[in-house]
């Protein structure tokens, strides 16, 4: 039953051969019996998902069930889940429970999707392996040696397992697309604006957005259409309908010009992963598409102007942690200044703490012009690359990740080793323009994945492209061996 | 970039954060590696270019001055460390 596509699993419910409660106490039980060789989860809510169960098939009974009503799902442990602790991956939200739900929270309870549980995480999405959570690493169900990618690496790693056919992630800097290329799973990271971010823990308030993991394009589109969406409460929503997604996947690929990103291929990449996004293209080109090489010069700045932007903002939205209003306080404060910098010391683990300082000095008094206001002026330059590809292009494509897995340890004694592991999907997020990534075949037995970039609000043509190739294709059916 | 001991102490103090002097070298190190990654774009020549805030330069949306919200003072109190009649309770400001 874990490997059943979301479709598959509507049909089964719609037919009554088999029922929510059903779906949901299977795959509840295969948590409990595989989550201790993968650390996916944080939080699973046995409780709680079997009543959400219940009450869909409830619903369903009453002839009321929506497309995806019944459907167990994964939360990321950034979104705000009423009455079920969400930690972010710190310490500093070991016993927190938010009083309100997430925009997306909500929108899956108005869907009827049950909620398994909460993904684990790089500590307030600050990572790229999954290392930085308090709650220990995840491991990558293809080999449990190796990271599955962060800082969204449970929500992958559960989807690779069969955990869920479904998780929502968040993506600042590659946090859904990085992770689900290296478990070998479809992830997408909308347009900026695209879902809310009310209710989603803050980390860089102009680059963070909510997306989604599952293991192929349709059930992608599927509940991309359930999460996003207009929210007032959330001051850069963008007020624009969403499009049907799931009914645009049939649009064919003849005529579509595609911008093969030559940056992409550069220094550093893996020959195996090369060739493998290089026979993928091919494959679309088979499908009626045309490729042209297409230069972006200035994403060569991308990780130094993230790594300016993305702690600067960071640095003013944690503040907010200071042992006072929730969250962990320290012991036996001495005065006030004391109750802030210990509790932040023994509630924010060394990779926020760094980024943080990385971010405060950035903008502090002498040194904003040249930091953070330097680094927005290289993000227009860098946005301007992609308006500019987009006038002869429909979408770009390139390696999601220059290699495959890494192993665990490999990076964590070297930040700057692990922020160039971004190297291809942090442009994106400056853009602000929708990417996703799709598993295009194995490395020595790991995944490797290819990913699409499109102009503002193209998600439907990036899942459409997507599905089209998944169609003639069957990387996106593999299981890891040990999970299949 | 080469950050003095001095400089981190001071970065820590605005930051808010509690650091253990043994540990000042460590960070000294790896912030130093950091910014040097960082001060790539300093070479970068931005003459004439319009800071980007917003990836759709979108502008913050106003509304009309009216009451939106209601009271949730208990539900938001519950969660926090300490708090005494619809107070939060930090250790003594003024003597």
């Amino acid at each position: 039953m874990h490997n059943l596509s979301v479709t598959e699993m509507r049909e089964a419910l719609t037919r009554g051969e088999t029922t929510s409660v059903e779906l949901t106490g299977a795959l509840l039980d295969r948590i409990a019996s595989l989550d201790d060789q993968l650390n996916a989860l944080i939080t699973v809510d046995d409780e709680g998902a079997l009543l959400a169960a219940a009450a869909a098939d409830a619903r369903r009974a009453r002839g009321q069930a929506g497309p995806l009503t019944g459907i167990p799902l994964i939360q990321k442990d950034i979104f705000l889940t009423q009455g079920l602790r969400t930690t972010c991956g710190s310490r500093m939200l070991e016993n927190f429970v938010a009083p309100f739900d997430a925009h997306v929270v909500e929108r899956c309870h108005r869907a009827g999707l049950v909620n398994l549980g909460k993904s684990n995480m790089d500590e307030f999405a600050m990572g790229s392996s999954n290392e930085t959570s308090y709650y220990g690493p995840v491991r990558n169900p293809w080999d449990t040696k190796r990271v599955p990618g962060g800082s969204s690496g449970g929500a992958a790693a559960a989807i690779a397992a069969g955990f869920a056919p479904l998780a929502t992630g968040t993506d600042t800097g590659g946090s859904i697309r990085q992770p689900a290329a290296l478990c070998g799973i479809t992830g997408i990271k909308p347009t900026y604006g695209r879902c809310s971010r009310w209710g989603m823990i803050a980390f860089a308030s102009s680059l963070d957005q909510a997306g989604v993991f599952a293991r192929s394009a349709q059930d992608t589109a599927l509940f991309l259409e359930v999460i996003a969406g207009y929210d007032a409460r959330d001051s850069t929503s963008v007020n624009q309908p969403v499009p049907n997604y799931a009914g645009q996947l049939t649009q064919n690929l003849e005529g579509l010009r595609i911008g093969l990103v030559e940056e992409f291929f550069g220094e550093g990449l893996s020959p195996a992963v090369s060739g493998l996004v290089e026979a993928a293209i091919a494959e679309l080109e088979k499908l009626g598409a045309t490729v042209k090489r297409v230069r972006l010069p200035s994403v060569a700045l991308s990780v130094p102007t993230y790594y300016v932007i993305a702690p600067a903002e960071a640095s003013s939205n944690l503040a907010r942690y200071d042992g006072v209003r929730f969250g962990h306080r320290c012991e036996a404060p001495e005065d006030l200044k004391d109750l802030y910098s210990r509790s932040r010391a023994e509630g924010f683990g060394a990779e926020v703490q760094r980024r943080i300082m990385i971010g405060t000095y950035a903008l502090s008094a002498g040194y904003y012009d040249a930091y953070y206001l330097k680094a927005q002026q290289c993000r227009r330059l860098i946005s301007n690359d992609f308006k500019r590809a987009f006038e002869d292009v429909d979408i770009l494509v390139g390696p999601t990740t220059p290699e495959p897995a890494f192993r665990l340890g490999e990076k964590t004694d070297d930040p700057v080793k692990m922020y160039l592991s971004d190297i291809n999907t942090i442009a994106v997020n400056l853009a602000g323009l929708p990417g996703m990534s799709i598993p295009v075949g194995f490395a020595s037995g790991l995944p490797v994945g290819m990913q699409l970039i499109g102009n503002y609000f193209d998600e439907g043509r990036l899942l459409a492209v997507a599905h089209q190739y998944q169609r003639e294709t069957d990387w996106h059916r593999r299981l890891p061996p040990q999970f299949s | 970039m080469s950050l003095s001991p001095k400089d981190v102490e001071k970065i820590a103090k605005l930051a808010q954060i509690a650091i253990d002097e043994a540990r000042i070298p460590d960070y000294v190190s790896e912030l130093s590696r950091c910014l040097t990654l960082l001060e790539q774009i300093g070479r970068v020549d931005t003459t004439g270019i319009a800071p980007m805030s917003h990836p759709l330069d979108m502008y913050q949306r106003l509304r009309a001055d009216k009451v939106t919200e209601i009271d949730q003072r208990e539900a938001f109190q519950a969660i926090a460390p300490a708090t005494e009649a619809g107070l939060y309770l930090v250790p003594r400001v003024l003597e």
